[in-house]
C-alpha cells in the first residue's frame, strides 16, 4: 500500500480524497490530510450563509470527517511546514515525520491585505475562514455595545465578489456597509461596465453605499472607532473594516522545497497537475496552470478529479478553467460566463440594458454572430443556466431573441443542449450523465444529486435538473390524495369561488370516493381558513384529525394535552395561579414550552371539557397547539426592560399573535418579535419574525426549526409598524391560499418560481393585483375570530363529544395509568402488540 | 363467533356521526371502535391500535383507500381496513373485528 500526503483541507483537497476513496475499489492509497484549520472541510463559497446560523458545522461538508474510512487518516490544526523532497518525507507543525509515495499541495490562499496604513489596527478583518467571520463578529458586537446611537458602519476593501458578499454578511448583522473598489465598477472582473453600472444602482439600493474609482489612503483609530480616508477625499466614520482586495496562492511550501512557482506565485503545474517534482501535485487556488490561478471552486475541482484519475494510472488532463460565476448579492443575481468581456478577436456584443425593469445582459458572440463566446446578466440570471452550457457552440437561435425582455426564455430550451454540454459546472456534469441517471430510474432532484453530485455545491443548476426530469417525462403528481387529482391551492380556488362548504358536496362534484386521512383534514382547514364557523360545526367535525377533534394534543398513552394560548408569552401571576391550580387539581404533567407557553400533559378526553371551564373562566382561550395554524409570537422582553432594546417587542407580539390567532393554515405557523438585533427571541427561525431597529422593523420570512432547520430571509427593512401589519397579513393569506399541504413556509417560498423576489413582488409591489383580495380576507379573520373552547362549552352537542366511552359515560379509559417521575405523573409503558 | 353469543348494547345509531367512530366498553374492559361510514354501514374494530398500545382508533379518521373502507390509527396514521381489521401498510398486523347488529336503533355489538 502507498501513502498519499495531501497538504490542505479546503473543499478542493476534501474533493481530491472523497474522488480518490471513491475510484480507489482495491484499497492502493492511504491518505494522510494534514490541515491548518482545527475543523474538517466546509464550504468556503457559503461562508457568508455562516451569518444566518453561526454554526460551522451547517457548513461542513458531506464527508468532510471521514468516519468509518480506515484508509484517511485526518490531522486537523496540524499543518505540512516543510517538505524533504530526496527524502519524500512531510514535517508537521505538531513534529509529525510522515513519508510519502505521493504529496499533493491543496493549501489554497490568503487574502491579500494592501498595505494601508492602518490595515492592522483593532477592528480590521479578512475574509477567508469561519474564524473570520467569528472575529467580524465580535468585532459588531463591540461596536454595539458602545454607547451613543446612530447606525453601524462598516468600510469593505474590494468591491469585487468577495467583497459583496461581505458586505451582504455585514449589513446582516445590522451594519451599513460602505464599498471601496479601485476599479470604476463593481466585480470588474466579471461584469463590464454596463452591467456594474446597473449593479451599483440596485445595491446602493439596498442600504450599501459604493465608492468606486477610488482606493483606501489610511485607516486611523479615532476615538473608538476607525475613520478611514479614500483616495477621493472621502472620509468615513466606521466600526470595522474588511479587506477582501483578492487572495494569493500559499505557495510557501513549494518554494521553500526548491518547487517551480509561477510568475505572480502559484505553484507551477502542467494540465496533468504535477509539480517540477513527479511525486508532488498542486491543485486548487495554490496552483498555478500553464500560466494562471484560478480562484474558484469548479476549476479548483476539476483539478482534483485529474489528481485522483492519475493516483490510479489514469491520464486524465484539466481541460479548461472555467470561470463562470453566478450568484446572488443581497437579492440581485449577477451571472457571467465565458468571455465576458470580448475579448475574443472580433467578437460582437449584444445588449439590452433595461434599467426601469433593473436588468442588464449582454451576450459576446463571434463575428458570425453564430456562436456564443460569453456574456453578462445583472439583475435576472434566470437564463444563467442555460446560456453557459452553450459558450463555444453554435446559438440555437438568434442571439439579440434569446435575451430579449419577451420571449427570450422560449428561445433557449433545454432542448437546444447538446448531450456533452455540462449542466452543473461546479461537478462537470453533463446533460447525458443526467439523463441516463434519469433512465436508470432517478425520479426526482435529490435521486440525481446523490447519483450525479449535480447541483450538490452552488445549486445554480437544480432548475435544469427539474427541467430535466420533467422533458424526461418523469412527473411529480400534484394530486393531493387518490380522492382528489388537484393540487391544494387548486381545492382552495374552487372552494372560495364556488362557496361549497361541506367535504362531501365537494368530493361528489370533484373527486371520488368517500375521503381519507390526507384530503379530509386538509379540506377541513381549508373551510376554516376561507371562514365557516367553528371547526367542530355539523359535517366539519367528521373531517377532523383527533387532534382538532378535541382541541388538545393526542400523546402517546392515548390523552391529550393542554396548552392556552399566552401571547407574547407574557402572563401575570394570577394567571399563572390559575394554570397550577388546574394542573394540581387534575393531575396533570406541567412542562414549560419552547414557544413560550404551559403544556399540560395527561388530560383525559372526559377532563378535556372540565379543565377548559376552569380555563375559560380565567380569560383564558385556545392556543391552537393542536391545529395547523398560528402557535405562538415568541418575544424577547423588548426596550421596556432591556437595557439594549430598541422597540417594544412584546406589545409587538401580543398585537401579532392577537390578530393571527386562529387562523388555519396548510402547516402550522410560529413567529417572534425581537426587540434589537441580539435576536434573543430568534424571530429568524420563525415562519414569519420580526427584529427591531432603531428605524422601525426589520420582517423575515420562511424560517423554521424542526427536522430542516432553516432561517427565515429579510423580507423588507425598516417599515412601520402598519406596513408590517399589512406584509403579514399578505404573506400569510398568500401562504394559506397558495401552499401545498403540510407544506411550511420555507418550502412554500423556496418552490415560487422566482423565490422570495416574486413573494416581495407580489406583496410589496402588488404584481398580481391580488393585495386588496388578500387584505380584505385577513380583515375577515382578525373580524370573526372567536375562541374555539369557549364554542365548545356553549354547545351541549359538541360537549356531548368528550367522553371516553359512548355506553359508558365517566367511566375513565382502564388502559391509561401513570407513574411518577420528578414529583410528576407521566405515562406508564402500555403493552404493544406490535414491535416497529 | 362461538357458540355462546353475547351481544352488548352500546348506543343509539343516531349517535354516530357518518365518518367519524365511538369507544365503547364491553363487559370484560375490551374496548371496541365504532364507525359509521358515508353509505350508512356500521363497523366495530378493538379500539387498541396494535402500533401504540393506546386504546385511540375510535379517534381516527374514516375513509377509503381504492374502494375500501379504513380506519387511520390517530396515533401514526397506519390504516386498517374496516370489515377484516387487517392492516393496510403492514398486513401481518390486524385488528380483532366484532359483528354488529342494528335493533330498533340501538347498535349491539357482539362478542366472544
Amino acid at each position: 500500500m502507498r501513502t498519499l500526503v495531501v497538504a490542505g483541507n479546503g473543499p478542493v483537497g476534501h474533493r481530491l480524497v472523497e474522488s480518490l476513496r471513491e475510484k480507489d475499489l482495491t484499497g492502493e492509497w492511504r491518505v494522510a490530510v494534514f490541515a491548518e484549520e482545527s475543523r474538517p472541510a466546509y464550504d468556503r463559497v457559503a461562508l457568508t450563509s455562516y451569518v444566518d446560523t453561526w454554526d460551522p458545522v451547517a457548513l461542513q461538508l458531506d464527508g468532510a470527517t471521514y468516519d468509518g474510512d480506515d484508509l484517511v487518516d485526518l490531522h486537523l490544526g496540524d499543518p505540512v511546514v516543510s517538505i524533504d523532497r530526496e527524502a519524500r518525507q512531510v514535517l508537521t507543525r505538531g513534529g509529525a515525520c510522515v513519508d510519502y509515495d505521493a504529496l499533493v499541495l491543496a493549501t489554497g490562499s490568503y487574502p491579500f491585505v494592501p498595505p494601508v496604513p492602518g490595515h492592522d489596527l483593532p477592528g480590521c478583518h479578512v475574509y477567508r475562514t469561519i474564524e473570520d467571520l467569528d472575529a467580524i463578529r465580535a468585532s459588531v458586537r463591540a461596536a454595539a455595545e458602545k454607547a451613543g446611537q446612530g447606525r453601524r458602519a462598516a468600510l469593505v476593501v474590494g468591491g469585487g465578489l468577495l467583497g459583496l458578499e461581505a458586505a451582504k454578511a455585514l449589513r446582516d448583522m445590522g451594519l451599513s456597509p460602505h464599498v471601496v473598489e479601485l476599479a470604476p465598477r463593481l466585480m470588474p472582473l466579471q461584469v463590464d461596465d454596463g452591467g456594474g453600472g446597473l449593479l451599483r444602482m440596485l445595491i446602493e439600493r439596498l442600504d450599501v453605499t459604493v465608492h468606486p474609482g477610488t482606493g483606501t489612503q489610511s485607516i486611523e483609530a479615532d476615538r473608538g472607532r476607525l475613520l478611514a480616508k479614500l483616495g477621493n477625499g472621502t472620509e468615513l466614520d466606521v466600526d470595522l473594516v474588511v479587506f477582501s482586495a483578492g487572495v494569493r496562492p500559499r505557495d510557501e511550501l513549494a518554494r521553500t522545497a526548491g518547487l517551480a512557482v509561477g510568475q505572480r506565485g502559484g505553484v507551477a503545474v502542467g494540465t496533468d497537475c504535477v509539480t517540477s517534482d513527479p511525486d508532488i501535485y498542486a491543485i486548487g487556488e495554490c496552483a498555478c496552470v500553464d500560466g494562471t490561478v484560478y480562484g474558484l471552486v469548479a476549476p479548483g475541482n476539476a483539478m482534483a478529479e485529474v489528481v485522483a484519475d492519475r493516483l490510479l494510472g489514469g491520464q486524465a488532463t484539466f481541460a479548461s478553467g472555467d470561470t463562470s460565476t453566478k450568484l446572488k448579492l443581497l437579492g440581485v443575481d449577477v451571472a457571467s460566463f465565458g468571455d465576458a468581456h470580448a475579448s475574443t478577436e472580433g467578437a460582437l456584443e449584444v445588449v439590452f440594458n433595461d434599467a426601469v425593469a433593473g436588468t442588464y445582459k449582454k451576450l459576446v458572440v463571434s463575428d458570425d454572430a453564430k456562436t456564443l463566446l460569453g456574456g453578462v446578466l445583472v439583475g435576472d440570471a434566470a437564463q444563467y443556466p442555460l446560456l453557459r452550457p452553450l459558450v463555444g457552440r453554435d446559438l440555437p437561435g438568434d442571439p439579440a431573441a434569446m435575451i430579449a425582455p419577451s420571449g427570450g426564455a422560449a428561445a433557449v430550451g433545454i432542448g437546444a443542449l447538446p448531450d456533452e454540454a455540462q449542466v452543473c459546472s461546479c461537478n462537470a456534469v453533463t446533460k447525458g450523465a443526467i439523463n441516463g441517471a434519469i433512465t436508470e430510474g432517478c425520479t426526482d432532484v435529490p435521486g440525481l444529486k446523490a447519483c450525479t453530485k449535480a447541483g450538490t455545491t452552488c445549486g445554480s443548476c437544480v432548475p435544469m435538473l427539474k427541467q430535466l426530469l420533467s422533458a424526461a417525462g418523469v412527473e411529480q403528481s400534484n394530486a393531493l390524495c387518490e380522492h382528489f387529482p388537484q393540487k391544494r391551492a387548486e381545492l382552495f380556488e374552487i372552494l372560495r369561488s364556488t362557496g361549497i362548504h361541506t367535504f362531501s358536496e365537494l368530493v361528489s362534484r370533484y373527486g371520488t370516493g368517500s375521503g381519507c386521512d390526507i384530503c379530509k383534514p386538509a379540506v377541513a382547514s381549508m373551510l376554516a381558513s376561507l371562514g365557516n364557523g367553528h371547526v367542530l360545526d355539523g359535517e366539519q367535525a367528521a373531517l377532523q384529525d383527533t387532534n382538532d377533534h378535541f382541541l388538545a394534543n393526542i400523546q402517546r398513552n392515548g390523552t391529550y394535552s393542554v396548552v392556552p394560548r399566552i401571547p407574547g408569552g407574557e402572563i401575570t401571576p394570577e394567571k399563572l395561579m390559575v394554570i397550577a391550580q388546574v394542573a394540581q387539581d387534575f393531575g396533570l404533567y406541567t412542562k414549560i414550552t419552547g414557544g413560550q407557553r404551559i403544556d399540560l400533559f395527561g388530560a383525559t378526553v372526559d377532563q378535556l371539557p372540565e379543565i377548559w371551564r376552569r380555563l375559560v373562566d380565567a380569560g383564558f382561550e385556545s392556543g391552537h397547539a393542536y391545529g395547523k395554524a398560528l402557535r405562538t409570537v415568541k418575544s424577547c422582553v423588548g426596550d421596556t426592560w432591556c437595557r439594549y432594546g430598541v422597540q417594544d417587542s412584546v406589545r409587538l407580539a401580543i398585537e401579532l399573535e392577537l390578530r393571527y390567532r386562529g387562523l388555519r393554515a396548510p402547516h402550522k405557523i410560529k413567529s417572534a418579535v425581537s426587540g434589537c438585533a441580539r435576536e434573543c427571541a430568534e424571530a429568524r427561525s420563525k415562519d414569519f419574525g420580526v427584529i427591531a431597529t432603531e428605524h422601525g422593523w426589520n420582517l423575515y420570512v420562511g424560517g423554521n426549526g424542526g427536522f430542516t432547520p432553516r432561517h427565515a430571509e429579510l423580507f423588507v427593512s425598516d417599515v412601520t409598524t402598519e406596513e408590517l401589519f399589512r406584509y403579514i397579513d399578505r404573506f400569510l393569506m398568500f401562504y394559506v391560499r397558495t401552499a401545498d399541504r403540510l407544506q411550511r413556509t420555507a418550502a412554500w417560498v423556496e418552490s415560487l418560481d422566482g423565490g422570495i423576489d416574486h413573494l416581495r413582488a407580489v406583496i410589496v409591489d402588488d404584481s398580481l393585483g391580488i393585495c386588496e383580495d388578500l387584505d380584505a380576507a385577513m380583515a375577515k379573520h382578525v373580524e370573526s375570530y372567536a375562541d374555539e373552547w369557549a364554542g365548545v362549552l356553549d354547545d351541549p352537542a359538541k360537549l356531548a363529544r368528550f367522553t371516553s366511552f359512548v355506553n359508558a359515560p365517566g367511566t375513565p379509559d382502564p388502559t391509561i395509568s401513570f407513574r411518577e417521575e420528578r414529583g410528576q405523573p407521566v405515562p406508564l409503558g402500555m403493552p404493544t402488540a406490535v414491535t416497529r | 363467533m362461538t357458540a355462546l353469543e353475547v351481544w352488548t348494547p352500546v348506543c343509539a345509531l343516531t349517535a354516530l356521526i357518518p365518518g367519524r367512530g365511538v369507544a365503547a366498553l364491553l363487559a370484560h374492559g375490551e374496548q371496541v371502535a365504532i364507525f359509521l361510514t358515508a353509505d350508512g354501514t356500521v363497523h366495530a374494530l378493538s379500539n387498541v391500535d396494535p402500533f401504540s398500545g393506546a386504546a385511540v382508533l375510535s379517534r381516527g379518521l374514516v375513509g377509503d383507500l381504492g374502494g375500501v373502507p379504513v380506519v387511520a390509527s390517530p396515533m401514526h396514521k397506519q390504516h386498517f381496513d374496516l370489515t377484516t381489521g387487517s392492516c393496510v401498510d403492514d398486513p401481518a398486523v390486524s385488528v380483532a373485528v366484532y359483528p354488529v347488529r342494528i335493533e330498533d336503533g340501538t347498535i349491539l355489538v357482539g362478542g366472544p
